[in-house]
């Protein structure tokens, strides 16, 4: 049988987030990524990972093989049921944390991908999508 | 419940993160590491995280609140043992940990310690 191409895996507590980095680390290595890459992508993975767990109350990580072109990758979707982000251009500033954070992380990780796309609605929730090419 | 040795080592402390991080348990260790700081005097504190392969801004807001609070009570904070791949990631990230130094290891870390505790004690004015 062949290796499944997506799956899902919940963030509902401290622990998943564990889990959800650890799954990141297992498919960029199935993917070849190099270890910079694997790193880069597993750190996006816990900073949104996180996000969801802290502010959107939970949800999930939907992840998926995928190919752009020639290209092998990874894509990874957070999705919450969270309240939202009210000022998403507030919330995509360096430094800017409603809480206690550093305020990095949405930025961050944004950095450490090719591709970053935020969809959220206030009292809806939010939903994160990141993909990295190998 | 879980917990975070913190090693002796003369003036200064040694602390190893080897576990996944999680708020209680960061907590736990800033609370740990300020008793230890006080009731020894401690003039450093060495973070060995040598065996992490992931710093997010979790980790490192936790290494800047415990340089922070060390600063407070007379203790310098030095990060060390940090894996190539992580201090590349850590740089795109954006994370810069403003007055946290780094070295290669342990015993790097020691060295830059004593050499900056001399260096203060120099410096030191009245008042
Ligand atoms: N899934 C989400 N649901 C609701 N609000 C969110 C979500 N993710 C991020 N936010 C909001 O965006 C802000 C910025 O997020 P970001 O991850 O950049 O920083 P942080 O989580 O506050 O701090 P850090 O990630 O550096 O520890 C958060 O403080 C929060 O207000
Ligand atoms: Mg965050």
């Amino acid at each position: 049988m062949n290796a499944p191409v997506n799956g899902e895996s919940p963030l509902k507590s401290e622990h998943d987030i564990v889990l959800a980095r650890q799954l990141v680390r297992k498919l960029t290595q199935e993917l070849g990524f190099s270890l910079v890459d694997q790193t880069k992508m597993v750190t996006a993975a816990s900073e949104l990972a996180r996000n969801a767990f802290t502010y959107g109350r939970g949800g999930s990580m939907h992840w998926e093989k995928t190919n752009g072109g020639d290209r092998r990758g990874l894509k990874l979707v957070f999705v919450d049921e969270g309240p939202g982000i009210p000022n998403l251009e507030l919330a995509m500033t360096d430094g800017w944390t409603s809480g206690h954070g550093l305020g990095m992380g949405l930025t961050g990780a944004k950095r450490l991908v090719n591709e970053f796309a935020i969809d959220t609605k206030v009292g809806v929730g939010t939903r994160v999508t990141i993909v990295r090419w190998k | 419940m879980e917990k975070i040795p913190i090693l002796r080592m003369g003036d200064f402390l040694l602390v190893t993160i080897q576990i996944d991080m999680h708020d209680q348990l960061a907590l736990k260790l800033q609370d740990d590491l300020s008793n230890a700081i006080q009731q020894h005097a401690s003039k450093g504190v060495l973070i060995d995280i040598s065996t992490l392969e992931m710093v997010d801004s979790f980790i490192g807001r936790m290494v800047a609140d415990i340089s922070g609070m060390g600063r407070i009570l007379g203790a310098q904070t030095i990060l060390v043992g940090m894996q190539p791949a992580v201090a590349i990631t850590l740089v795109e990230l954006g994370l810069s940990l403003p007055g946290v130094a780094t070295a290669l290891n342990v015993e790097r870390g020691m060295e830059i310690l004593r050499r900056k505790i001399a260096a203060d004690g120099t410096d030191e004015r009245p008042g």
